[in-house]
C-alpha cells in the first residue's frame, strides 16, 4: 500500500487520480444523462485548456486564437456527420439530393471536391487531429523563425481567429454559415443522441481527455518538457546553448493545436453540432480564461477551472444574465491581478501550507500525550499529503 | 585569406546602427588555447564584437571564420554546435531549476524537438555533470535550485553550463564583476585550467584580473583596435594612456 | 456605363475608404503611442471608442430635449467632452489597473479583455442593448458634389478634417511639446530618463489618458458614419491592433500609412468581393505581410 502511495507522491499523480475520480466515477453517479452530457461538453474546452497549459503556462506563449483549432476540430468531425446523414433517401426532397441540406438551401448542385474526402472516417479522424496541427505549424514555423513573440504573436492568433470565423460565416453555402453544421445523427450508424451513445460518448472523452493529460505530464517530465520551461524564462540562455529555439515553440504550438482539434472532435461528437460562435475571438479568449482561473502551471487545475468556469456561466447566464459578464470581467481581472497561477496556486501557496500547519499542530498533543493505542511512528509515514486532505475534512 | 591555423580569425568586421559604426573594420585573430582579454573603455565596442561572434547581432560587413569556416551569417544555435559558446553579462541560468538540471539541459545531446523528447539522463550524462559540478567547485551543491546560489556561485555555474559544451572558442563577458576578492581568486584559477584545452576571450575590467589570466591583451575604442600585445606592452602604450587617462 | 461613371463611382468608394481610415487612424494612433510608450496592449481601447460615442449621443439626447438652441453647435462642444471623459476614464484605469502590470504584456492583454467586457455590461445597462444615433445637426447632413454623379457625403469630409486635425495635433505633441519629449525618451531608454528627473509613471499615465482620449474622439467621429452600440469599439479592436503592428509599433508615420493602406484595401475590394469575403482578403493580406515582415512597414534598427 505504500509504495502505492511513495509511487503516485513520486509521480505527482495525486491530482490526476484525483480528477479521475471526479470525472469517472462522481460526476456519472450523481447525475442525470443530461446534466452529465453538459459536462461532457465542458471537458472538450478541458483539452483546450491543457493545451493551454503546455503552451502559454509551460512555455510562455500566449496564443488567443485556440478557437480555431478547436473549431477545425469540431467541423471536420462534423463534416463527416453530416455526410452520414445527407445519404440520397433521407434528403429526397432537395432539389439535389445526397448534398447537406444547407449546400441545397445555397443552390449548390454537387457536393465540393474538398468535402469529398470526409466520406472515410478514416480520414477525418486523421484530419482531426492533423488540419488543426498543419495550420498550426504554417503560422508559428513562419512567426517564430522570424522571432516574432509575445503580444505580437498573440496578436496575430487573434487575427486569424477573425478571420477564420468571417470566413466561415461568409461561405455559407459550403460551411453552413452562422448555424453552423446542424442535425447531426449517427457515426456510421450509430445513434449518437440516444442515452446509451452519451453515455459511452462522456466516458470516451474523459477517457481520453485523462490520457491527453497524463501524456503531457510525460512530456513536462522530458528534457523537452525542462528545455521548454527553460525557453519561457531565459531564451537567451537555450538559444546560446545551441537549440533552435523556434521548433520548440513550434512543436508547443502545434502540441495545443493538436489537443484542441481532439476536444473540438468530441464537442461535435456529444452536443451533435458545430458553429462558427466556437471559432471567433471571444470563446478563443474565454478558453484562456478556463484555463487561467485552474492554474495556467497546472493541467488539473486548467481542467478543473474549466468546468467551474463553465458550469459558474450555465448557471448565471440563465439566472442572472447581467451579472454574468461582470463576473466574467471580474474573473479576469482578479485572476491576472490578485493570483496569476489561478486555483492550483492557491492550493500550493495557501491551502497546503495550511492543512500542513493543521495536520502537524493535531499531531504533537497525541505525541505528547504518549497515547499508548497509536504507534506514533506510523502516524507520519501514512500522511502523505492524499490522505491528509481526508482527515482535515471531517472538522 | 586562405586557411590558417587561427581558432577564429574576424576581418575587416563592420557594424553600423542607424550610421553610428559600433565595430569599425575591425582585425582580431585568436590562436589555439590562447587566453584573450579584451579591455577598452565603456561603449568601445567589446560587447558588441562578442554578439556578431556568436551571431546576437549581424554584422554589416566583413568576415568571421570559425576554425576556417564562415560563420557570419550562421545561425545562432549553429555557431554554438560549432564549438563557439557564450556567458553573458549578468548571470544567466534557469533560476527555478537545480544545479544538476541546468547542467544536464546543456549537455550538447538530444538537441533536436524530438531529441530531446528521447533524451535520457545516462551513466555518461551524468559522470560528465559529475566532472563539471567539480571542476567549477559546485558539486555539494547539485540539488541545490540555481536561484538560491550566490552572485558568484550563479557565474561559476553559467561557466559550468558552457563547459558542458565542450567548446572550442569560450567567450566571458566580465565574470568576475561584482565577485568577492575570494571568488575572483578561485575564478582566475578556474579560467586557467579551462584555457588548457580550447581558446577564449575574456572582457574584463580589474587590471589586476587581467594582468594574472591574459595571454595577450587587445584594446578597443570606438569600435576599432587601439593596441594589442602583452599587458606590460599595452599598458606603456601612449594611445592606450591616452584613452584611459587623456581627454 | 461611360469612363466618368466608372471614374466616380470609383472616387466614392475611394471616399468611403476615408472614413474608415479616419476610424482607423484615431484608434490606431492611441494604441500606437500607448505600445509605444509602455510595451502595453490595451484590449478596452474600443471600449474607450464606444465612450467618446455615447457622449455625443448624450449630448445631441440633452441638446434635442433641454437646449434646443444648441441643436446646431452641439456637437463641437460633445467632442471636447469625449475626449475629456475617455481621458478622464483613461487615467483611472491606468492608476487602477495598467500600472500594476507594466512588467507582464500578456497579462495585461487579459486583464483589459476583462475591463473591456465590464465596460460593455455598464454600456448595455446603461444605454440598453440597442444601437443609439445622436443627432446630426443639419451642416453635417448632405453631401457635396463637385461634378454631376458625384456624391461626397459632408458628414464623411467632417470627419477626415477632424482626423487630421488630430493627427496634425497629435505629431506636434510628440515631436515639439515637453510630454512628446518625456515620452520619447522613455521610450528611448526608461532607466536613464527616470534617473535624469522624467517621473515616467507620470508620463505612463499621461500617455495612457491621452491615447484613451484619442480613442474617445475617434468614438466621436465614428457616430456621424454609424450607428453605436454596447458592442461597437470592440469590433474595430483587432483592426486597429492590425493597423499599430503593420505600421511597424509605436512609429506614428507608420500608423498613419498602414491605416490608409488597409482601409483603402477593404473599402476597393468591397467593390469586388462581398464584404466578408473583402474583410477576409484584407486580414490575410496583413497577417502575410506580418509573416514575412514582422516588424511591419517602418522600423528603427536599434542596438540591442
Amino acid at each position: 500500500m505504500n509504495t502505492i502511495k511513495t509511487w503516485i507522491h513520486q509521480h505527482q499523480l495525486g491530482g490526476l487520480l484525483a480528477l479521475a475520480l471526479l470525472i469517472l466515477v462522481i460526476l456519472p453517479a450523481g447525475l442525470d444523462i443530461f446534466r452529465l452530457n453538459l459536462f461532457g461538453k465542458y471537458l472538450t474546452y478541458g483539452f483546450v485548456s491543457i493545451g493551454l497549459v503546455m503552451l502559454w503556462g509551460h512555455s510562455g506563449i500566449l496564443s488567443l486564437g485556440q478557437g480555431v483549432f478547436f473549431g477545425l476540430g469540431g467541423y471536420c468531425m462534423a463534416m463527416f456527420l453530416k455526410l452520414e446523414a445527407s445519404d440520397p433517401i433521407s434528403t429526397r426532397i432537395q432539389s439535389t439530393p445526397g448534398i447537406p441540406d444547407f449546400m441545397d438551401w445555397n443552390q449548390l448542385t454537387a457536393l465540393p471536391l474538398w468535402w469529398q474526402p470526409f466520406h472515410s472516417l478514416t480520414f477525418t479522424l486523421l484530419a482531426v487531429v492533423l488540419v488543426p496541427t498543419l495550420l498550426a505549424f504554417c503560422i508559428s514555423f513562419a512567426m517564430f523563425k522570424r522571432r516574432v513573440s509575445g503580444v505580437y504573436f498573440a496578436i496575430i492568433t487573434q487575427a486569424v481567429a477573425l478571420i477564420l470565423s468571417v470566413l466561415i460565416i461568409g461561405q455559407q453555402g459550403v460551411t453552413g454559415g452562422v448555424n453552423g453544421i446542424t442535425d447531426l445523427k449517427t457515426l456510421l450508424g450509430w445513434d449518437i443522441r440516444s442515452n446509451s451513445a452519451r453515455y459511452i460518448l462522456y466516458f470516451a472523452n474523459a477517457g481520453l481527455l485523462l490520457a491527453c493529460i497524463w501524456g503531457c505530464m510525460w512530456i513536462q517530465k522530458t528534457k523537452l518538457g525542462t528545455l521548454l520551461l527553460a525557453m519561457r524564462d531565459k531564451e537567451d540562455r537555450v538559444q546560446f546553448s545551441g537549440y533552435d529555439v523556434a521548433n520548440f515553440k513550434v512543436f508547443a504550438f502545434c502540441l495545443a493545436a493538436a489537443l484542441s482539434g481532439i476536444g473540438g472532435a468530441m464537442f461535435t461528437l456529444q452536443v451533435g453540432f458545430m458553429s462558427p460562435s466556437f471559432v471567433g475571438i471571444i470563446p478563443s479568449i474565454e478558453m484562456v480564461i478556463f484555463a487561467a482561473v485552474g492554474g495556467r502551471l497546472s493541467l488539473v487545475g486548467a481542467v478543473v477551472g474549466t468546468l467551474l468556469v463553465n458550469l459558474g456561466r450555465s448557471y448565471f447566464s440563465e439566472s442572472f444574465p447581467d451579472l454574468w459578464l461582470f463576473l466574467m470581467a471580474a474573473l479576469f481581472i482578479g485572476v491576472v491581478m490578485a493570483f496569476p497561477n489561478g486555483l492550483a496556486g492557491l492550493l500550493d501557496s495557501h491551502i497546503k501550507p495550511w492543512l500542513a500547519r493543521r495536520a502537524a499542530s493535531r499531531q504533537t498533543p497525541v505525541a505528547a500525550t504518549g497515547d499508548p493505542v497509536v504507534p506514533a511512528s506510523i502516524t507520519p509515514t501514512q500522511d502523505l499529503p492524499l490522505p491528509t486532505t481526508i482527515q482535515a475534512q471531517p472538522e | 585569406m586562405s586557411n590558417t591555423d587561427f581558432v577564429l580569425a574576424i576581418e575587416d568586421l563592420t557594424v553600423s546602427f542607424d550610421g553610428f559604426k559600433a565595430i569599425d573594420t575591425l582585425n582580431l585573430y585568436i590562436d589555439r588555447e590562447e587566453l584573450r582579454v579584451i579591455i577598452g573603455p565603456n561603449g568601445a565596442g567589446k560587447t558588441t564584437l562578442l554578439d556578431l561572434i556568436c551571431g546576437k547581432t549581424r554584422a554589416s560587413g566583413g568576415s568571421i571564420k570559425f576554425k576556417n569556416t564562415e560563420i557570419t551569417r550562421m545561425a545562432e544555435h549553429k555557431i554554438v554546435r560549432a564549438g563557439v559558446g557564450r556567458k553573458f553579462q549578468t548571470p544567466s541560468i534557469y533560476e527555478n531549476l537545480s544545479v544538476f538540471k541546468n547542467l544536464e539541459v546543456s549537455f550538447p545531446q538530444g538537441r533536436s524537438v524530438f531529441g530531446a523528447l528521447r533524451f535520457k539522463t545516462s551513466t555518461e550524462v551524468i559522470a560528465r555533470i559529475h566532472a563539471v559540478a567539480e571542476e567549477i567547485g559546485l558539486e555539494a551543491l547539485l540539488h541545490t535550485e540555481a536561484g538560491l546560489l550566490s552572485h558568484g556561485q550563479k557565474q561559476w555555474l553559467e561557466i559550468g553550463m558552457l563547459l558542458m559544451q565542450e567548446p572550442e572558442l569560450l567567450m566571458l563577458d566580465e565574470p568576475i564583476a561584482g565577485m568577492s576578492a575570494r571568488e575572483r581568486e578561485l575564478t582566475a584559477e578556474l579560467l586557467q585550467r579551462i584555457c588548457r584545452k580550447r581558446s577564449m576571450i575574456v572582457i574584463e575590467h580589474d587590471m589586476e584580473f587581467v594582468r594574472r589570466i591574459a595571454h595577450k591583451v587587445t584594446v578597443m575604442h570606438q569600435g576599432k583596435i587601439l593596441a594589442e600585445g602583452s599587458m606590460d606592452k599595452v599598458q606603456n602604450d601612449a594611445k592606450v594612456i591616452d584613452v584611459y587617462l587623456g581627454h | 456605363m461611360s469612363f466618368s461613371d466608372i471614374l466616380n463611382i470609383g472616387l466614392m468608394q475611394g471616399f468611403a475608404g476615408l472614413s474608415l481610415f479616419a476610424v482607423l487612424l484615431l484608434m490606431g494612433l492611441g494604441l500606437a503611442i500607448i505600445f509605444g510608450q509602455m510595451g502595453v496592449i490595451n484590449m478596452a481601447h474600443g471600449e474607450f471608442m464606444t465612450i467618446g460615442a455615447y457622449t455625443v449621443y448624450l449630448f445631441s439626447w440633452l441638446a434635442d430635449n433641454r437646449f434646443p438652441r444648441f441643436s446646431q453647435t452641439y456637437f463641437l462642444v460633445a467632442i471636447v467632452a469625449a475626449f475629456v471623459i475617455a481621458f478622464a476614464v483613461g487615467w483611472l484605469v491606468e492608476w487602477a489597473l495598467i500600472r500594476h502590470l507594466y512588467k507582464r504584456p500578456l497579462d495585461t492583454l487579459l486583464a483589459t479583455w476583462g475591463l473591456s467586457l465590464g465596460m460593455q455590461q455598464v454600456f448595455r445597462s446603461t444605454f440598453g442593448p440597442k444601437e443609439v444615433s445622436p443627432t446630426l445637426p443639419d451642416w453635417l447632413m448632405g453631401s457635396w458634389a463637385p461634378h454631376e454623379g458625384l456624391d461626397i457625403p459632408i458628414n464623411g469630409l467632417f470627419v477626415l478634417a477632424l482626423t487630421l486635425v488630430i493627427t496634425a495635433a497629435l505629431l506636434l505633441a510628440m515631436y515639439k511639446s515637453r510630454w512628446g519629449l518625456r515620452v520619447r525618451a522613455t521610450v528611448a531608454n526608461r532607466i536613464m530618463a527616470n534617473a535624469s528627473g522624467i517621473d515616467t509613471r507620470k508620463t505612463d499615465r499621461l500617455t495612457f489618458a491621452i491615447g484613451c482620449g484619442v480613442a474617445g474622439v475617434a468614438g466621436a467621429a465614428f457616430t456621424t458614419i454609424g450607428s453605436t452600440g454596447p458592442t461597437s469599439g470592440s469590433l474595430y479592436i483587432v483592426d486597429s491592433f492590425l493597423v499599430v503592428t503593420f505600421g511597424g509599433a509605436a512609429h506614428l508615420l507608420g500608423t498613419v500609412v498602414s491605416a490608409f493602406g488597409i482601409a483603402q484595401t477593404q473599402s476597393i475590394s468591397e467593390f469586388f468581393l462581398t464584404g466578408s469575403m473583402a474583410k477576409v482578403l484584407t486580414l490575410l493580406l496583413i497577417v502575410f505581410f506580418l509573416m514575412i515582415r514582422p516588424q511591419g512597414l517602418f522600423a528603427s534598427k536599434v542596438r540591442r
